[in-house]
Parts: C-alpha cells; structure tokens; sequence
C-alpha cells in the first residue's frame, strides 16, 4: 500500500557528471518497498514541470528508516531535484508497482544492467543476497557507453565477486554492448536454464536481454520505462503494448516477464 | 460544512469539489489516498457500450504548466463497470456520477439506458468532447444542432439529472451551451481539454502516438474561467467549472465567473490529496472573508 509523505533529505551526492543518489528519510517506505518498486517524485512546488518523476528504489535501510535513489539529469524536473539541499523535504508517493518476482527456487540470478539500469537492481542484488542465494550464484553484469557512467560498481563488489563491468567504447572493463558479455556469461558449463535474468536499462537492451533469454529458454523479467502522470493507475498515459494487450507500466509493471513485452512496437 | 454544501440539480453534494472524468479511475484506485467520502462527488472514467483498447502510446507529454494526453477512453466497457467497478463504490456516501461515450447518439442512448437502471448512479456526464477518438466525441459538440439532438436523446432515455461536458475547441462556446440547454440538460460542465501538439525536436516526430492530444493543468485554467463566465451569460442552468484547478483560490475564481460547482482533474495526478485539501482551502477563504456559503460568490465577478 503506497502513501504519499514529505521525506527529509539526509545526503545528496554526485556520483557522476549528470548522475546523484539521494538519501530520503522515510520510515514507511524504507520498510515497504520490495526491489523493483519506485516511487513518484515531485520535482517542483511550483506548476513546472508538473508532473512527478517516477524513480526506482536503489537501496533500503529499515532499520536506519532510510532509502535511497539513484538519478541521471534528463531534464527539468530531475535537474531540479538535483538542487535540492539536504535538511529539504521532499513529496515522494510511493511506494508504487509491482516489483521483481523472486522466485526461490532457482538457484541463480543473473543481474544485468545498462546506464540508469543499476539504480533498482542494487536493491535487488542486496535483497537476493540477505535472502537466498549464495554470493556465488548471484551475476552481476553492469554495462554503460563509457568509463565515467559506470555507477554502483563498488556497493555491487561487496554482495559477489560475479561482477562484470562493461563499456560500449571499452574504456573501462570488458568491450561491447552488456547482451554480448550475457552471452559469454551465459555458457552452459556454468549457468543452466534453471536460472532467472532480471533486466533494467535502455529498451534496446532489454531487447537484446529479452531475446537471448527466450532462446536459452531462461526466465527473464524486465524492468520498463514509460512517460508516466499519476504513478497509480488511474490515467492510464503509461501504458506499454504487451500479449496482453495495453498493460500499465506503473500497476501492472514496471517489472514484466520479458516474453508479455512486443518489442516491435 | 454548511458553507459549502449544495444541491445541483436534484443531487445533494457536500461540498462543490468533485473529481474530474479519467483523473480518478472509478474511484476505488484513488481511495488508498482520498477518503472519497470528503469529495462533493465522484466522477467516474469515461465509459462506453464495448470496451476499448485505447490509443497507442506513447499517450502523455508533459508541457509547460500542463499535460498533453491521448488515452483514447480505454475502457472495459459499461458490462464490466456495472459488475466489477460501480459495487467498490457502495460503500460510500459521496454521490457517483458517471461520465459517458458513444460513437452515435444511439450508443449514447442505450448507455443511458442501461445505466438509468442503476440505483447507485446519481448522475450522467455526457462527454461529447473528447479530442483524441476518431469518431463520436468532438463531433457532436462542434456542431450546434448535432449537440442538441444528442442531449435529447440522452434526456429521453433517463430521469437522472444530465450533465453535458462541453468542448473549449469551438468558435462559440455560449452557443452550444444554449443548444444543450434547450435540448433538457440540467448541467452545462466545462471544458474538456484543449486539443494540442507536441513534437520532439530530435526526432521530428510527435511526442504522442495517436499524434495529437487534449491540453489540461494550470495552463488551460484561464481559458477555462473565461469560457466559464461566457456560457453563464447565456444559460440559466448551473454549470460546473473545469480546468486547471489545482488551489482552493482557483476553485473560488471559477465561483466568482459563474460556476456552481468545480472538477479537479490533472491536480490528481500531482498531489492526490488535491480534491480533499482544495476543499479545505475554500473553507479557509471563506472563513476569512467572513462569507457564509460560497453561494454568494458564483457569478460575482464585477467588471
């Protein structure tokens, strides 16, 4: 059940030319938000921009009564949450969605993010990690266009060793687009068709994800994007084309089973 | 709450504060954040006889101090309403109105029909000015005598009171307003969106799917207030304001034009405490002002 608050800011920090990570207070949401969950933020007071920005959870801390988000600068709004000042409230709703189904029983996760992707599957990464698997089990595959966009690769290094870091200009880690390092990763001596890939990043990416996924016959669930108004399910503006018909992105989503997702459209 | 309770064509509100036509889904998605009983009334999403897929996406853009939407009424259709989203309501003391729409007059008619039925339906909201379908909506309401054949036929086939939800995209909105109310409409309700255009400057394209779309949100507010106080020059019906309510001074500023009552739409999907808190800061206004049912203030604007 979400709820709308004003969160205090305890940090704000840079993390990356255009990218911050803000540290809200919020004892509800800090102890209710499941990985692959967002929340809606309003930007502004004022009537410009509008609309909230749906962000995802990075990172809880219950016990601190914390959670943290992780943005890029796209636009007015985020531009001027980046502003902000710690000590400043915030109007966050959330939390909102449906967010990664874990299944128990597969024995590995396969985490692959590209860009801003990184920003829900930390959480994800930490819960998998606090709950059921084996650092061992857990791959972690980060892929971003170039050295200085790779973010959160620390905070992954302390869940497993399985973190593969990638840049499409190969400046940093291995070289090439992160489905191509998926497909390495993915050898049959090491990862079988019992495992599950959960995917956040750019939609040609998850495409990519999606398509190696199905020919492997891997479980893999996306996490999707879309222009949302009310974060709810009450406008229906975020829809997405699915098998099964228009599905809402904030309601029905934003996590997907990446065989519902018609990519072609 | 006597200040601002009313009664606007035979339904007993307790405040004039309802929630706009598809800001709101049936009223059951918001309840997590409103208690619906604090609204004047609940104006349910758009419905049709079948159900519709809508429009393909993407179906928002934001734009300056607004939004531009293509939704393209996505419904279930009026089965599914009656059986799965009308029954969440029953538990509530705040009138429901239903809005409504068809791709004929005949469409429109069998709705008010099945829906005249209805013990928990207080009201009908004809809308005969959504932009973004291809057939129905816009042009009934572009056309003065199209507007009146509707609106009788929907006050024909019903006993509920008949709201009709005007279009701002006609060249004389008073004129329509007087066709609807000619034609037996007990409530004139307005504007619907603005139909507008976006386009991505990288891309060339437009930024909705379905190419064009309907403007709400603050932008539209003073072409809302003006419209307002055209057709209460030239009706004697009560009219409910629309657009771009997002304060308890804005609602007041639709009173002062000539509206007996307001709808928060886009507000909604901002704050979702909008409707309830905009209701206190009316009172607030009115305590302040020493007046003592917002009454005294519909059409007093002085020029």
């Amino acid at each position: 059940m979400p709820i709308q608050e004003k969160c205090r800011i305890l940090d704000h920090q840079k993390v990356a030319p255009f990218h911050f990570k803000i540290t809200l207070v919020s004892k509800y949401i800090s102890s209710h938000a499941e990985p692959g969950q967002f929340v809606n933020v309003r930007c502004s007071q004022d009537y410009d921009p509008l609309l909230r920005r749906p962000l995802g959870v990075h990172n809880v801390n219950p016990e601190e009564e914390i959670f943290e988000l992780l943005y890029e600068i796209v636009g007015k709004g985020t531009e001027l949450l980046s502003k902000h000042q710690v000590g400043q409230e915030i109007d966050i709703l959330g939390p909102l969605g449906n967010g990664f189904d874990i299944n128990k029983d597969k024995k590995v996760a396969i985490l692959v993010a590209g860009g801003m992707g990184v920003a829900p599957l930390l959480y994800l990464a930490k819960f998998l990690r606090s709950t059921i698997h084996d650092p061992r089990s857990i791959h972690i595959l980060i892929g971003t266009k170039t050295k200085e966009l790779i973010l959160a690769e620390k905070e992954f290094k302390t869940l497993t060793d399985n973190v593969i870091v990638s840049t499409d200009d190969g400046s940093y880690g291995k070289k090439g687009f992160v489905s191509d390092v998926l497909l390495e990763t993915l050898d049959p001596r090491t990862i079988d068709a019992s495992a599950t890939i959960y995917a956040c990043g750019p939609k040609p990416m998850l495409k990519a994800i999606a398509e190696i996924a199905f020919q492997k016959k891997i479980d893999c669930q996306v996490s999707m994007e879309a222009r949302m108004a009310c974060g709810i399910g009450t406008c229906l503006g975020c829809v997405i084309n699915t098998t099964k018909g228009y599905q809402k992105v904030c309601d029905d989503g934003p996590v997907f089973d990446a065989k519902e997702i018609v990519w072609t459209s | 709450m006597d200040k601002l309770a009313i009664e606007l064509c035979g339904i007993k509100l307790k405040n004039p504060v309802m929630v706009a036509s598809g800001t709101f889904g049936h009223g059951e998605e918001a309840a997590k954040f409103v208690d619906l009983d604090k609204l004047g009334a609940i104006i349910t999403k758009t419905i049709t006889l079948e159900p519709r897929q809508g429009n393909k996406p993407p179906r928002i853009c934001e734009t300056a101090s607004g939004m531009l939407n293509s939704i393209g009424l996505q419904n279930k259709g009026v089965k599914d309403f009656l059986e799965n989203r009308l029954p969440t309501l029953a538990k509530y003391k705040t009138p429901v109105i239903v809005n409504i729409a068809g791709e004929s007059a005949k469409e429109f008619e069998e709705l008010t029909k099945i829906l005249n039925k209805e013990p928990l339906v207080k009201g009908i909201e004809v809308n005969i000015s959504c932009p973004n379908v291809s057939k129905g909506g816009m042009l009934f309401c572009f056309d003065p005598r199209a507007t009146r054949e509707l609106v009788a036929t929907v006050r024909k086939a019903t006993s509920l009171p008949v709201i009709v939800k005007l279009s701002p995209n006609v060249t004389d909105i008073a004129l329509i307003a007087k066709e609807a109310e000619n034609a037996g409409a007990d409530v004139i309700s307005l504007i619907n969106t603005l139909w507008g255009m976006a386009i991505d400057t990288n891309t060339h394209k437009p930024k909705l799917g379905n190419i064009t779309g309907g403007l709400s949100g603050p932008a539209i507010k003073p072409i809302a207030i003006r419209m307002v106080w055209q057709v209460a020059q030239a009706v004697k019906i009560p009219i409910i304001g629309v657009g771009g309510i997002m304060t308890g001074a804005d609602a007041i500023e639709f009173f002062l034009a000539g509206a007996s009552a307001v709808q928060v739409g886009t507000a909604n999907f901002v704050d979702t405490q909008a409707p309830v808190r905009i209701v206190e800061e009316i009172k607030e206004y009115l305590d302040s002002h020493n007046i003592s049912h917002y009454k005294e203030l519909v059409g007093k604007v002085t020029a």
